[in-house]
């Protein structure tokens, strides 16, 4: 069975954000982001300056991809973690609730173990809240239809009209 | 899988560009990234050899203008058109919202373009979706060669479900922004019917 799409409502996103957040400060990250696995990016929180966020989730994303079948042809469901060590700054990759991808990036302000631990936390909590906006959106609760209706519709593709020409 | 978050307002859409290798899925993202403005484009991010082949994706992301307070964005995939890299293909497709399959239009290319489509499919399954239920347009690029099959021929031969088509010379933009017109509100509509 496909994955509906993804709908988030106000309620959902600050919860999400709350655990982001208290995952930033007590594991004192540089970064956290939540991207789902097909690459688009749902959240990110802390220090990213000029980084371009967009490219970086879609890179996550298609780097635990790749990991994800290299596990497979191993004979593993997957690898539960990854971590790439920087000079400076490292990379802790997690997944939560089956389709989405936590990311974390540190620096020498903290550990790797005490990152660890925290997403641990961090994603037994994010886990819970992504569980139940798929039940919600399997349900058919919550559904895109009073924003998606024809006005939008038609209101987009002036837009695309607008933009994609030569 | 479109991500529609009502509270930060914003709609992304995933679109692949599927095709044979050297069919032109790149030379599109390229060409798009040259011409659309600097404000409604990020970064193009290409994984690729040292010879310019895609290794694993190229990455384009678009984001049109504020629609009902939403800002509505398209991210633009290609997938790796050379045959051993079926694994990364499948991966990319994940969460596709609609593809744009671009067929090398050269008449000894025709076998490897018929191939890819059904690598489409059989890769489509594997994440568990259905062509079907996936809108998706053909370009039907390199129309500019001397050894190009004609429209006609192509539609028959390439175009089993009669989805709207378009010729284009990616290399020159030629057709290039008429098939991402067309994919978008493909997509747009297909979420404006949920």
């Amino acid at each position: 069975m496909p994955e509906a799409d993804l709908v988030m409502y106000e309620e959902d996103y600050s919860k999400v954000n709350e655990i982001l957040n208290h995952l930033l400060a007590d594991s004192n990250s540089k970064f956290v982001l939540l991207v789902d696995r097909s690459g688009q990016l749902i959240s990110i929180q802390g220090e990213t300056e000029s980084m371009d966020s967009m490219a970086f989730a879609s890179l996550s994303a298609g780097n635990y991809a790749a990991t994800s079948e290299l596990a497979k042809i191993m004979g593993e469901r997957e690898f539960s973690v990854l971590l790439h060590q920087g000079d400076k700054e490292s990379i802790h990759i997690s997944v939560v609730a089956e389709r989405i991808i936590l990311v974390v990036v540190f620096d020498d302000r903290t550990t790797l173990g005490l990152v660890r631990l925290r997403v641990k936390k961090a994603g037994d909590e994010l886990t819970k809240v992504f569980n139940s906006i798929f039940q919600k959106v399997a349900s058919e609760e919550r559904r895109a239809d009073a924003l998606l209706d024809s006005s939008y519709r038609s209101g987009a593709e002036e837009e695309i009209d607008k933009l994609f020409k030569e | 899988m479109a991500l529609i978050n009502y509270s930060s307002r914003e709609i992304n859409c995933k679109i692949v560009y599927y095709g044979c290798g050297l069919c032109g899925k790149t030379t599109n993202l390229l060409y798009i990234h040259e011409k659309i403005p600097a404000n409604i484009k990020g970064e193009l991010v290409s994984l690729a050899t040292e010879t310019d082949r895609t290794l694993f994706f190229d990455f384009l992301p678009l984001e049109l203008g504020q629609v009902h307070g939403f800002t509505t964005r398209f991210h633009l995939y290609t997938v790796p058109g050379q045959v051993h890299y079926d694994a990364s293909r499948k991966l990319i497709l994940k969460g596709v919202d609609g593809i744009v399959f671009v067929v090398d239009s050269q008449i000894e290319r025709l076998e490897d373009n018929i191939e890819s489509f059904e690598n489409m499919k059989v890769n489509l399954n594997k994440q568990t979706y259905s062509l079907a239920d996936i809108p998706y347009i053909i370009q039907y690029n390199k129309m500019d060669l001397p050894n190009a099959m004609t429209y006609d021929e192509m539609e028959r031969k390439v175009n089993p479900d009669s989805v709207p088509s378009f010729e284009a010379i990616a290399v020159q933009g030629v057709g290039v922004f008429d098939s991402l017109k067309a994919i978008s509100k493909l997509v747009i509509a297909k979420l404006s019917r949920k």
